[in-house]
């Protein structure tokens, strides 16, 4: 009946993360629940036009654990410590309930759960399969994608899944060795030579890039009167999230920006991303824009091209014909052109619309949609960056 | 270990402990402990303090919780974790001070007392617990490795048996009947009882009980009810669902006594460290994190609080009794010390609550009762005259299992087409229609068949349903 007392054991060993394998297996399913939301995520305003290494908070509810439990009309029984409660006093509010321990029989706020994830992560997970469609072979292969890791060579640090044991017990063995001298027969006598930091052998991953052939996205925005701030701000929403799925996943993918109203200019990432200007629209300007700069810099025999268009369609009239050519010139020359119209609903706005004159529009290549919220973003570019290769199909 | 004492002085301690605890009467079973650090008393957390366990994503999103909670100070790691088995088992946080092991040991044995002697949790098989909890992991890992079986399966059905695991009895006292008793029970109930006016009464017509029905009796063990009625369940199925009822039969009784239990143990810690001696330094340490431990937390109900409360109050009626309570309930027939033994041993926190919680604690506690209106909690009654009655009624339906809704299974072939019919026990509380539907549709997904769920919501009488279609809810009028 002796009390027992077992020391702590300073021993690694015996400290093993028990809990690693599910640990991982939940943040598996919460990557999996991020994903199914993203559509919601992605149109909450803080995760658009945000630095990438801020952290956000994610709402999920795929990996609740569901059990009965009681509804918002069962009463409950709380303590007032030293402090009087009167009847009818407000004494919290429900959503500070949130966030506790869940246990059973736990009202429901309990089990809402949020995870910690930088913008980077999560535009890791948007993009996970997503990746330029289309993209054809060119002289020019400077573009370096990373295909995951592949092994070269080995290294003394390293995580524990990479270790090398066969190498490990070498150098220990090489160790044992230089240590003595001695001969083979007497090392059954010698103490067991246990094994050393400076033995552990690890496989070094390096990142497996593989040249692909060059390619250059050119983003095309309406900035004339009639592009409200709503209006803008979708449109920008939407070649944020472009700009973010080329700045990722791919290394040397050139992006063109064009600003156009009447007239059309070349700007830059910031120009294009913050300042906002007015006057008429005249679409085909943007494309010629567009068109004269492939011709310059990134000729279509060396380079894969994209072309996205954001506009809410208020075009001149007169400029229409005008328009559907230059954009028939553009779908010649490059591999995907999507055209996104900006419509957010609401009496105020006018029908004008180039989806009707884009409807003519026959090449394989050339994809219009529309956004008329910010829910609407994530699906079209997703739809965008996972097309099918339409004439493969037709082929068939 | 942490500076300024070693497992001498832990031992030393330990004996004089050990000393107090005969000294008072106390009744335990051996104990070991363990020292750990709080990587280490995480992991044992989010596993329920067992060194094995099966594995399953809900005990990594636990640990994470845990973690969270702790690295960013919302709160600190408990000072122990001690686990009902024979020998008892404890482990203590190797950085606390020698104060807080004194103090935490003798929580320990005390808990420990009560592990032992509690009636309630009498049906915890406490001595084979360790290689019991082994015995289901490696069962677990066993499937999980069957290539025949594969994990994703396994883990479908880990997370539907945890939807439903404390759908079980409440009360193990209550003698089970066999078939045959049931059989028996349903024939005398359905005779018209004998009535000394039946001259001028009307007879009541005889109504022929269905035997052949199952169960002929409300069953509240869903979990070993769909193992035991669906025989399209595989052996690995059924073993699964008759693991995770097993490991909720020995966690449930736990939880039907956590305010008696906390407040036993902290009623007596607080008494041997009294009677210890300690010097000046340890005893000032002690009462300051003993009054950590008792004091209220407003807004919510602290089971150290209430409980040590309650006991401290029992024993002192009995031992002290004003006037007015000798007028109102006669001079005490037992000691204090006798008293609060016996109820160590025979009660559990909702009768325990409902015996020992009188006017005079309800109002020293300031409870009140709430109730969500919006996104605001308003208090509805505060511990006044009329009030009192109502926060107790209140308070006994929430504590132990009230907090779990009872749902019981009325007919095993429902429609005669195999449909599993449950009914939920209404008390005044209706269900969460959310969670309802989701954990409907695992016990869907376990018993393979429609589902029908009977409630009442909003004081109508709702059929929840749930097949291959999906759910639908249907009102009856």
């Amino acid at each position: 009946m002796k009390t027992v007392f077992r020391p702590y054991s300073t021993s690694e060993g015996l400290r093993s993360d028990r809990s690693a394998g599910d640990r991982l297996r939940h943040r598996q399913k919460v990557r999996k629940a991020i994903r199914s939301n993203l559509a919601d995520i992605i149109a909450e305003e803080a995760i658009l036009t945000k630095a990438p290494d801020r952290v956000i908070k994610v709402p999920i509810r795929g990996i609740r654990e569901y059990r009965f439990i009681f509804g918002e009309n069962a009463p409950r029984v709380a303590a007032a410590g030293n402090a009087e409660v009167e009847v009818g006093q407000i004494v919290g509010t429900a959503s500070d309930k949130k966030g506790g321990l869940p246990s059973a029989g736990d009202r429901p706020g309990l089990d809402y759960y949020e995870t910690d994830i930088t913008i980077e992560e999560l535009v890791d997970i948007m993009f996970e399969d997503l990746k330029l469609p289309e993209l054809e072979r060119k002289k020019l292969r400077e573009n370096l994608v990373v295909h995951g890791t592949q092994r070269l060579g080995y290294r003394r640090v390293g995580v524990r899944v990479q270790l090398d044991r066969k190498r490990t017990v070498r150098s220990r063995l090489r160790r044992q060795v230089a240590a003595r001298g001695v001969e083979r027969d007497s090392w059954s006598q010698e103490p067991r030579l246990s094994f050393h930091r400076d033995d552990l052998r690890y496989r070094r991953r390096v990142p497996n890039l593989l040249p692909e052939s060059n390619a250059v996205v050119i983003c095309i925005m309406d900035t004339s009167g009639s592009m409200d701030v709503m209006k803008k701000y979708l449109a920008r929403s939407f070649f944020f999230l472009l700009y973010q799925f080329v700045r990722t996943r791919y290394q040397n993918v050139d992006l063109v920006f064009i600003a156009h109203h009447a007239q059309a200019r070349e700007v830059n990432e910031d120009e294009f991303f913050h300042k906002g200007e007015s006057g008429g629209t005249m679409i085909s300007s943007g494309y010629r824009k567009a068109l004269e700069i492939t011709q310059d810099r990134y000729h279509p025999s060396l380079w894969n091209i994209y072309v996205f268009h954001c506009s809410d369609g208020d075009n001149f009239p007169s400029d229409n014909l005008d328009a559907e050519k230059a954009a028939q010139e553009l779908c010649a020359v490059c591999n995907l052109f999507g055209y996104g119209e900006i419509k957010p609903s609401g009496p105020v706005y006018n029908d004008d619309s180039m989806l009707k004159i884009f409807e003519s529009m026959d090449a394989v290549n050339f994809c219009a949609f529309e956004i008329a919220s910010k829910e609407d973003i994530w699906p079209s570019l997703q739809a965008l960056l996972s097309r099918e290769r339409p004439n493969m199909e037709a082929g068939v | 270990m942490a500076s300024g004492y070693d497992i001498k002085d832990l031992e030393y301690w330990d004996s004089c402990v050990r000393e107090k605890v005969e000294e008072f009467g106390l009744s335990v079973y051996p104990q070991e402990f363990e020292l750990c650090d709080s990587g280490q008393m995480l992991s044992y957390m989010a596993y329920h303090g067992m060194p094995s366990h099966y594995s399953h994503w809900s005990y990594g999103k636990a640990y994470e919780r845990l973690k969270t909670l702790y690295d960013y100070g919302v709160t600190g790691l408990p000072y122990e974790l001690v686990i009902n088995a024979n020998p008892c088992l404890a482990y203590l946080m190797r950085k606390n001070s020698l104060c807080l092991q004194i103090l935490t040991i003798a929580h320990v044995y005390v808990h420990n007392d009560f592990f032992k002697n509690n009636i309630t949790l009498r049906h915890t098989n406490a001595g084979q617990i360790f290689s019991t909890f082994k015995a289901r992991a490696d069962r677990v890992r066993g499937y999980v490795e069957d290539p025949s079986i594969r994990f994703g399966r396994v883990e479908g059905v880990l997370d539907a048996a945890h939807a439903l695991s404390f759908q079980c009895e409440r009360n193990l006292e209550i003698r089970k009947l066999s078939r045959e008793q049931q059989i028996a029970h349903t024939i005398a109930a359905a005779q018209s009882l004998v009535d000394p006016y039946r001259r001028i009464h009307e007879h009541a017509p005889f109504i022929e009980p269905d035997l052949n029905k199952d169960p002929l009796e409300p069953e509240e063990n869903l979990l070993l009810f769909i193992r035991d009625h669906n025989p399209r369940l595989s052996a690995w199925e059924k073993d699964l669902l008759t693991i995770v009822h097993e490991e909720a039969q020995y966690l449930a009784p736990h939880i039907h006594t956590k305010i008696m239990n906390e407040g036993w143990a902290t009623y007596w810690h607080w008494r041997i460290m009294n009677s210890l001696e300690l010097p000046q330094d340890l005893h000032l340490e002690f009462l300051v994190r003993h009054n950590q431990v008792v004091r209220p937390i407003p807004g919510e109900i602290n089971p150290y609080h209430l409980g040590f409360k309650v006991w401290a109050d029992i024993r002192r009626r009995y031992d002290d009794p004003t006037p007015d309570e000798i007028d109102n309930y006669g001079p005490p027939q037992k000691s204090g010390a006798e008293k609060i033994f016996e109820v160590r041993e025979c009660d559990r926190d909702v009768s325990f609550l409902r015996r020992f919680l009188t006017k005079e604690l309800i109002r020293e506690f300031g409870l009140f009762q709430y109730a969500i209106k919006g996104d605001a909690l308003v208090a509805t009654k505060v511990a006044d005259e009329e009030g009192w009655h109502e926060i107790k009624e209140t308070l006994l339906r929430n504590v132990g299992m009230g907090g779990v809704p009872v749902i019981r299974v009325i007919d095993a072939d429902h429609g005669r087409k195999g449909q599993l019919f449950l009914r939920h026990e209404h008390d005044g509380r209706d269900l969460h229609l959310e969670y309802a539907e989701r954990t409907l549709s695992h016990v869907h997904e376990l018993w393979g068949r429609r589902v029908v769920l009977e409630t009442i919501l909003d004081d109508e009488q709702y059929l929840l349903q749930i097949d291959d279609q999906g759910f639908s809810t249907k009102l009856i009028h």
